[in-house]
């Protein structure tokens, strides 16, 4: 009798947990309201034709979740913790593309100038965080409460103002529609964020090494691999995410309010990673898994709206969705499925067999 | 080991230089220098806070008398331990605002026992009023039904509102739904929807775009601030949707943010309602009348608040009551 039977490559069954929710979600909405995924052409107030519905909604609402999500992604991975100050670091990032933003025309060059700055910025603070957890090993939700709790403190501190505005046509392209574009520019950056990780995964030994790491960090050293620098490159890259999004946040309104910029987005972005499929324990990780868990949310939360559940009640319902989300893709009940899947299997060999 | 206190002791010093100490030079000259406690929330919480803490800081100098020690914390239990301290110091007024409304009687009788004698501002305590001698607050509830009589006065016809709420609970969340909820429970206006976006400009956004994606047809949004009001604006905005005066979408906001006002006056919007931050002088002509023999006249001054309407509003307007830039 066959010990093992060969399994489904992994990655495909990671991935069946958030793709069943994304389409229980698109039924329930159809059945629902068949008009609810319905896109139609509209001309905005700035004379551009764009595309608008729920669809367009769920795509563009999502982006810098998705985007932190994939950045999350790595850190679950390599620490085998999380980072909350995602939110908190996104306020920081914001008010200091603003501060740059604020002191010249808002120009493509400064732009650019303020976004590095503010790369730059944040990158120094994940740097801290994975100092925290990659040397000094503290675990990572530890480690990254400093920021969570100072985080917005100082991005008041940056602009010593509650709710600094910038305007200019270049930053609202970006936060919303280039002329003559019917998709949003958010959509735009997730996929070209998207696109970077793709390729540093394919061209590089970052997967590699940093599931490694996550798996078995003592042997992944004594293999060669500088465990430490893996960890604080893994804080570093989700810095850089944050900083994307950030940006993109403050591109949408035009203005920062560090107090709500982002606000609850690491519980959003933890939860796209388990929905993803990724243990949150560290090593192997699907960011695929994780950018769909976004979409996810995302779907649920314009659900919810468009349902018109009352504000009180909000986040219980999104509480329930999520506890049978989760339930679904506990390693209990993957268990008794793929048990039930080798029982029925074993059977049928059995059946044949004797026939 | 050696690392881990090294850490520690860099923790505790950055820790220290960000809290930071409000505390001010005493004044040395004067004939009488009036000793003021102030316990507040600090100014980053909002825009609110931070025009209220600027408004204190003007009026409270040693060049109007004053020597002031100020204490700034978002935390009851820390503001508690603060006004025990400011009433061993033996100030001569205490100015409260707290960050919860409870549990403030031991230390308010203390203040009465010492001589000391105590301000509400911004506030209200759950208190016995012979604790203090007199509050001057907000009446939220108040903005509200400034806002909707505003509305009303606007003779839609009919009334097809989208209600952007703050975060649920709060004080000026309550206040500011009170009324609308009594138009839509009386049948007067229509809720197309009601929903929280917790003060975020951009949840505001996603819940007018849910609206417009269902096809439902409105004609108010009423954001209980004006970040919302500006997220909710964007939507339209990406919608293709017109707004302001004389446009399809009456568009009314909160707060008075000089951005805010600024969009009032060129028409985008219609209406913003101020949430006065200016107690510091009213409270200090309180203080010296005092001083000076006399008595108080008020035991609970609301703050005059108004309303804006982007037909009358003036350049004026925005340069005496805008907050922030």
């Amino acid at each position: 009798m066959p010990k093992t039977l060969r399994r489904p490559s992994v990655s495909l069954s990671h991935l069946i947990v958030p793709l069943l929710a994304l389409l229980v979600i698109v039924i329930f909405n159809v059945i629902h309201d068949p008009s609810f995924f319905s896109v139609s052409l509209v001309v905005n107030n700035s004379g551009n034709t764009v595309l608008s519905g729920n669809l367009v909604s769920i795509l563009n609402g999502a982006s810098e979740l998705a985007i932190l999500a994939m950045g999350m992604t790595i850190v679950t991975a390599a620490s085998g913790g999380q980072d909350i100050s995602v939110g908190a670091g996104a306020a920081i990032a914001g008010s200091v593309f603003v501060k740059v933003i604020k002191s010249g025309n808002s120009s493509l060059g400064l732009i650019l100038f303020a976004f590095l700055a503010c790369c730059l910025a944040i990158m120094l603070f994940g740097a801290f965080n994975g100092a925290l957890v990659a040397i000094f090993k503290i675990q990572p939700m530890i480690a990254t409460l400093i920021l969570f709790t100072a985080g917005r403190s100082i991005a008041y501190w940056v602009n010593g103002g509650a709710t600094p505005t910038v305007s200019g046509d270049l930053l609202g392209y970006l936060g919303g529609f280039f002329p003559g574009m019917p998709v949003p520019t958010p959509v735009f950056i997730v996929i070209a964020t998207g696109a970077l990780f793709a390729l540093a995964l394919k061209f590089t030994n970052l997967r590699l090494y940093v599931q490694a790491v996550g798996i078995n960090s003592t042997s992944s050293r004594l293999n060669g691999i500088n465990t430490t620098w893996i960890k604080l490159l893994s804080f570093i890259i989700l810095a850089a995410c944050v900083a994307i999004a950030g940006v993109i946040r403050v591109c949408r309104l035009g203005l920062i309010n560090h107090e709500t910029i982002l606000l609850d987005i690491e519980m959003d972005a933890i939860l796209a990673v388990a929905i993803g499929g990724n243990a949150l324990s560290g090593g192997k990780f699907s960011l695929a898994g994780s950018v769909i868990g976004a979409y996810v949310i995302q779907a649920l939360t314009t659900t919810l709206y468009a349902l018109k559940v009352p504000s009180n009640a909000v986040k219980s319902y999104k509480a329930i969705v999520i506890i049978a989300l989760v339930a679904v893709g506990s390693p209990v009940i993957k268990k008794l499925l793929v048990k039930a899947r080798d029982s029925f299997l074993l059977k049928r060999k059995a059946a044949g067999g004797a026939s | 080991m050696k690392k881990f206190i090294c850490l520690a002791i860099a923790l505790v010093l950055a820790l220290g230089a960000m809290a930071g100490c409000a505390s001010k030079a005493p004044a040395s000259t004067g004939p009488k220098v009036i000793k003021v406690g102030i316990v507040n929330n600090p100014p980053s919480e909002s825009g609110y806070r931070e025009a209220n803490v600027k408004d204190f800081e003007s009026v409270f100098t040693a060049a109007n008398g004053y020597e002031v020690q100020t204490y700034y914390s978002l935390k009851n239990d820390e503001q508690l331990n603060a006004a025990k301290q400011f009433i061993t110091g033996k100030v001569d007024y205490l100015l409260i605002s707290a960050a919860a409304t409870d549990g403030w009687d031991s230390v308010l009788q203390d203040a009465k026992n010492a001589g000391i004698k105590v301000f509400l501002f911004d506030r209200m305590l759950n208190t016995s009023a012979d604790l203090y001698e007199a509050a001057v607050v907000s009446d939220m509830a108040k903005e509200g039904e400034t806002a909707v009589s505003w509305l009303k006065a606007q003779n839609l016809g009919t009334y097809k509102v989208i209600h952007i709420q703050g975060a649920m609970g709060s004080d000026a969340q309550i206040g500011r739904t009170g009324a609308l909820d009594a138009e839509f429970a009386s049948g007067a206006m229509t809720k197309i929807t009601q929903q929280t976006a917790t003060w975020d400009e951009a949840t505001a956004k996603q819940i007018v775009e849910a609206v417009i994606n269902s096809g439902e047809d409105f004609n108010v949004i009423y954001a209980e601030n004006d970040g919302m009001a500006k997220g909710a604006v964007s939507a339209l905005d990406e919608a293709g949707i017109t707004h302001g005066v004389g446009k399809d979408v009456v568009v009314m906001g909160f707060d008075c943010n000089r951005w805010a006002l600024r969009e009032l006056l060129a028409g985008n919007w219609n209406y913003d309602g101020q949430c006065s931050p200016f107690q510091a002088k009213v409270i200090s002509d309180m203080i010296k009348s005092l001083e000076s023999g006399g008595s108080i006249a008020q035991k609970k001054v609301i703050s005059e608040e108004k309303g804006f309407d982007a037909t009358t509003i003036t350049q004026a307007d925005i340069d005496t009551y805008g907050l922030g830039e």
